[in-house]
């Protein structure tokens, strides 16, 4: 009984403490069970107005004037990315001090949670003021027509790149504004394996797989890879695609102009299979950082991934690495973007859209990328605003140059070349591939899939 | 003596409210469900075009489907048998009488507190199998730091062992509860009994086989009940843990639904997948209730 | 394995040996992942890698714990603390009722069976298999047509204006308010969700009941409430606890309707902001270990406080007389 009786205790006092600190300070102390109770109240009615509407069919008239909000939906919820969030969000504090913002985020990788509780919302009626979409045919899975409002109004093509429009336009229309740019086909090599080793930066796929097996001889993990969440594989993948496909190759296995039983696919699925040999073999129980960790301790050389790790370096306090293209696919610059669009129906469109705005411009850009460790959707951003972040500036730099001069091409495992539909379709075959290595059985199902989504014949 | 008649209309009342909730919130939507199943509904806005059985035909040439029924079925046997006897194990150990009985007690359920996600994440470390290079990791290691090397493997890497690796987190967080059960089934039974047995000449293990082990069935079929309904919808320990796994060796029907739903937009096809576990699971408890009615009937 | 006690006084016989050693065993398998989540809360971001999971952390830092519950404006995290007490009233009110509802559902269904009570208790159970992501959209649809009707009722009781100190009172009662958005909707929706498990426990617990005690009651003049309300209700601790436990633990650890059900952030339960310390690309696991434990203690208090009732001898009395 006495143990039991100390249990109590502990317990009590753990509750206390956490009782104490959920609320807010400077309050009286007679009721401390009721003083928590008190922060949620006092936001609750500002957050009401948003919540009132899915009941109620007409628009946003019955708001009262006197506090308005604006809900922003993302899935930036942590680190860098939900910093450079809050860089714009002071921003647009700055211009409409009147508005609150609700900050709805939820977490999950590349935002699977956020799109099954943005779908459920959007269908039911209850959209939020602004969410986050990846610029690119991903949009099309929320049905613009339906459900969102059309902003062509509000791009300036004079600081948005071509390409980068071509990428952004669905059905004749712009539906979301982009905020940043990442770089997909990135390869980090690890500069203190490579000295040891007497290595070069491999340019071409040969070169690629010289490097490799020196590397593999040598005792160190060739390409570190971890594929547990299932999209990795495709995303490296594509890289190799655009390597044997170039630019315009690529862009026409997208778009229905080159068939997908074209003999570079053939050599870019072999070139998949050829790489795994050289990847470590516990990648499935990995994602791509906990791989990474091995090209942090030296004991893997190469990465294939997505520019978000240059942050992710930065975080680790880990600056030794090199950069360079999947081998094969330089001067091509497969891009994704992350964008926001405006809903029809939203409660408060005005706000949304001013939110739009902010979203778009230079400031808010230049506040959020240099955090996130992306670059400017916009050409004209300044490169002394990514000081502020001085691990990541030399990457970012070079990033924002390949941006400008290089051929872009739409990322296709993060949204933006294809229907979400056919991607999710497309993540899975490459996944089966990975383990099955059946070259032409995935060849003829890529096509297939591309026939389904009715972009080919 | 009262009114039987007034009784047994206030204990149907009683209960109208769950049946009502039920109707709606349950066969209301398993009845939307499949319709959904039976319809062409692939964007946001809800389309009941009927196409018939056309989306159950392209599930089952879906070569991730048939593999997660596989896996659903091998999860659900060794997750069911495994858990149930560790946790009667367990309970049986606790029933002996033994110090500090509470402690362990604790110790058992504190798994279930954690959530699905967290634990998913934790094993996935502990089984994470290292490579030939770098050495090995998680267990793995404390194998080979102990000397038996023979019980390394890839676990859930290696696609031969695939999912039944996931069924440890999931036994390691659900045992303690069904121990819970198991406990409070066994101490209500009373003392006297077991003593009469004593008396009478039978050992311990005759008891638990011939008095215990019968008593508690109710409480076994609760558990799997329970279990089973786990086992079918399981989807956060398996995303956290290890995803879809190599070749879809831990895949689950969960997961592809989510991914079809949500990311693809094929919401037919998900209600398709949905009606499919369900129809699985009809397969399994109709038959149950026939047998169990016609006992009704007999006594 | 069988266990001999030979003797009332219980020597150190090698069944008792055999008893404690497997339950060290199984403590230590039962515990490795806790240590784990432990160290890994106590340690950088730094140091968390996979090569060094096993090792304890260099220097013990409370420093996850405090991002994870204070959350860190900076680095944009929004931290646990401002959502713990919206579980609270979540969890704590939809497990009561819902394991006070199914009591009174299984005392129904084991005791007052009338013609096809089985068949409706077997659809009740077999309802529960349904995959609750496939029904996500007639759900909130359905709270929404519920909302129509209970939405004025909310907003006329958080306009109450009860001045000063208690001006808080209206807007926290109104959010019990079943409706889509609200924790009252929540606890609606667990209560129904959390119905077949209850009911099956407790008609399993009131079966093995002898029906002795009912027809004892019945003699004596009660009715069917008040078998339960004097006879049953009194005896059901077990049952209620095993319940508890379990309502408890799903309601508080559910994810999937407290992100679909109520969207505002300042709303939602804990397990929300918990899944949000993760980032898209990357999580930091110190933190989110931190937040995982945070997040547990409220449960395993529950264990502690109701596994006293693990009590032997519960039963013993009621088969007298």
């Amino acid at each position: 009984m006495k143990s039991k009786f100390w249990f109590m205790i502990v317990a009590l006092l753990v509750a206390a403490s956490m009782l104490l600190t959920a609320c807010q300070p400077a309050a009286p102390a007679e009721e401390p069970m009721e003083e928590p109770a008190a922060e949620e109240p006092m936001e609750e009615p500002a957050a009401e107005e948003p919540m009132e509407e899915p009941a109620a069919e007409e628009p946003a008239a019955e708001e009262p004037m006197e506090k308005s909000a604006v809900e922003i939906f993302s899935w930036w919820t942590a680190g860098g990315e939900a910093e450079g969030l809050n860089g714009m969000f002071k921003i647009y504090s700055e211009m409409y001090p009147d508005v609150e913002i609700i900050n709805a985020t939820v977490a999950g990788g590349a935002g699977t949670n956020a799109k099954a509780v943005l779908a459920t919302r959007l269908a039911g009626g209850d959209p939020p003021d602004s969410f986050q979409v990846h610029a690119g045919l991903e949009v099309e899975k929320y049905s613009p027509e339906e459900y969102l409002e059309p902003i062509d109004d509000m791009f300036d093509p004079s600081v948005f790149p071509a390409d980068l429009l071509t990428m952004l336009e669905y059905e004749g229309h712009y539906w979301s504004m982009p905020v940043n740019i990442h770089r997909s086909n990135v390869l980090w090599y690890n500069k203190t394996v490579f000295e040891e080793q007497g290595l070069e930066v491999p340019m071409t796929k040969e070169e690629f797989f010289t490097v490799s097996e020196a590397l593999q001889g040598a005792g160190i993990i060739p390409v570190a890879m971890g594929t547990k969440d299932g999209w990795e594989a495709g995303h490296v993948f594509e890289g190799m695609l655009a390597a044997t496909m170039g630019a315009e190759g690529y862009r026409g296995l997208w778009d229905g102009t080159v068939s997908w039983e074209d003999p570079g696919v053939t050599e870019a699925l072999e070139y998949f299979l050829a790489t795994m040999e050289y990847v470590n073999d516990d990648n499935a129980a990995l994602t791509w950082d906990g791989a990474g960790e091995y090209f942090i301790e030296n004991k893997a050389a190469m990465m294939i991934m997505g520019d978000w790790t240059a942050g992710w370096f930065a975080s680790k306090a880990y600056s030794d690495y090199g950069w360079s293209a999947t081998p094969g696919s330089n001067g091509i610059f497969v891009g994704l973007s992350d964008s926001f669009a405006l809903p029809k129906g939203a409660p408060n469109e005005a706000n949304a859209k001013a939110w739009l705005e902010v979203c778009g411009s230079k400031e808010g850009q230049e506040a959020f990328n240099p955090a996130k460790g992306s670059i400017c959707a916009r050409t004209d951003c300044d490169n002394e605003a990514f000081k502020a972040v001085p691990e990541t500036y030399e990457y970012l730099t070079s990033a924002a140059e390949a941006w400008s001069t290089e051929s872009i091409v739409p990322s296709v495992m993060h949204g933006a070349a294809a229907y979400e539909s056919w991607t999710t379709e497309f993540k899975d075959a490459i996944a089966l591939f990975a383990s099955t290595g059946d070259v032409a059985g995935t060849q003829m199902t890529l096509q297939a899939l591309c026939v389904d989504a009715g972009v080919c014949q | 003596m009262r009114n039987i008649k007034k009784d047994k209309i206030l204990a149907i009342l009683l209960i109208s409210p769950t049946l009502l909730a039920m109707l709606v919130f349950i066969y209301g939507f398993i009845g939307f469900t499949g319709y959904a199943s039976l319809s062409n509904w692939k964007t946001l806005k809800l389309d009941f075009t009927f196409v018939g059985l056309e989306n159950y035909v392209r599930l089952f040439k879906n070569p991730r489907f048939i593999i997660d029924l596989k896996n659903t079925f091998t999860f659900t046997v060794f997750f069911l048998i495994s858990t149930i006897l560790i946790g009667f194990l367990l309970a049986v150990l606790l029933e002996q009488k033994v110090k500090g009985e509470s402690i362990f007690r604790n110790i058992f359920l504190f798994p279930m507190a954690i959530s699905f996600v967290v634990t998913g994440v934790i094993w996935r470390w502990l089984l994470a199998p290292g490579t030939t290079e770098t050495g090995p990791l998680g267990v793995n290691y404390l194998f080979s730091k102990l000397g038996l090397e023979f019980l390394q493997s890839g676990w859930y890497t290696d696609p031969s062992i695939g999912i039944r690796a996931v069924v440890i987190a999931a036994a390691w967080q659900m045992a303690g509860y069904i121990m819970a059960l198991y406990l409070a089934g066994m101490r209500a039974i009373p003392e006297e009994m077991k003593e009469a047995a004593r008396v009478d000449g039978a050992t311990e293990f005759d008891i638990y086989r011939y008095i215990i082990i019968p008593l508690l069935q109710p409480i076994t079929l609760s558990a799997v009940i329970i279990l089973g309904h786990i086992s079918l919808k399981i989807f956060d320990l398996v995303v956290a843990m290890t995803g879809p796994g190599v070749g879809f060796s831990t895949d689950v029907p969960a997961l592809f639904m989510f991914d079809t739903t949500f990311r693809g937009n094929r919401f037919a096809q998900g209600s398709a997948i949905a009606m499919v576990l369900l129809l699985m699971v009809a397969v399994l408890v109709v038959p149950y209730l026939i047998i169990t009615n016609k006992e009704e009937v007999t006594r | 394995m069988s266990v001999k006690v030979k003797h009332p006084r219980r020597p150190i016989t090698f069944g008792r040996v055999t008893t404690y050693l497997l339950l060290v065993a199984a403590a230590a398998f039962f515990l490795i992942p806790v240590y784990m989540l432990l160290i890994t809360g106590f340690k950088s971001y730094q140091e968390v890698s996979l090569s060094r999971m096993w090792l304890p952390p260099e220097n013990f830092s409370l420093e996850s714990f405090s991002k994870a519950w204070f959350g860190s404006k900076s680095e944009g995290f929004r931290g646990l603390s401002g959502n713990f007490f919206n579980s609270v009233w979540l969890t704590v009110p939809a497990s009561l009722l819902s394991a006070f509802i199914g009591s009174v559902n299984g005392y129904v269904f084991s005791k007052w069976k009338f013609k096809g009570s089985n068949v409706l208790f077997a659809m009740m159970l077999f309802g529960m298999f349904i995959p609750y992501q496939s029904i996500l959209i007639p759900l909130v649809r359905v709270l929404q047509w519920i909302t129509q009707f209970t939405g004025p009722l909310q907003k006329g009781i958080a306009a109450w204006n009860l001045g000063g100190g208690l001006a808080w009172f209206p807007p926290w009662l109104s959010q019990f308010i079943p409706a889509y958005g609200t924790i009252g909707g929540l606890i609606l929706v667990h209560v129904i969700y959390g119905l077949p498990i209850a009911t099956l426990v407790f008609k399993n617990y009131y079966s093995s009941i002898p029906t002795d005690l009912v027809e004892a009651g019945m003699i004596d003049g009660a009715g069917i409430i008040g078998i339960y309300r004097f006879i049953l209700f009194p005896i059901s601790i077990p049952g209620f606890v095993v319940v508890l436990i379990w309502q408890f633990t799903s309601i508080w650890n559910d994810f999937l309707f407290g992100v679909i059900i109520t969207s505002n952030p300042t709303v939602q339960p804990v397990t929300v902001a918990l899944n949000n310390l993760a980032g898209s690309y990357i999580v930091e696991w110190n933190v989110q270990m931190a937040g995982a434990l945070l997040a547990a203690l409220p449960t395993l208090l529950i264990y502690i406080l109701l596994s006293r009732y693990f009590v032997r001898g519960l039963m013993a009395g009621s088969l007298k007389g």
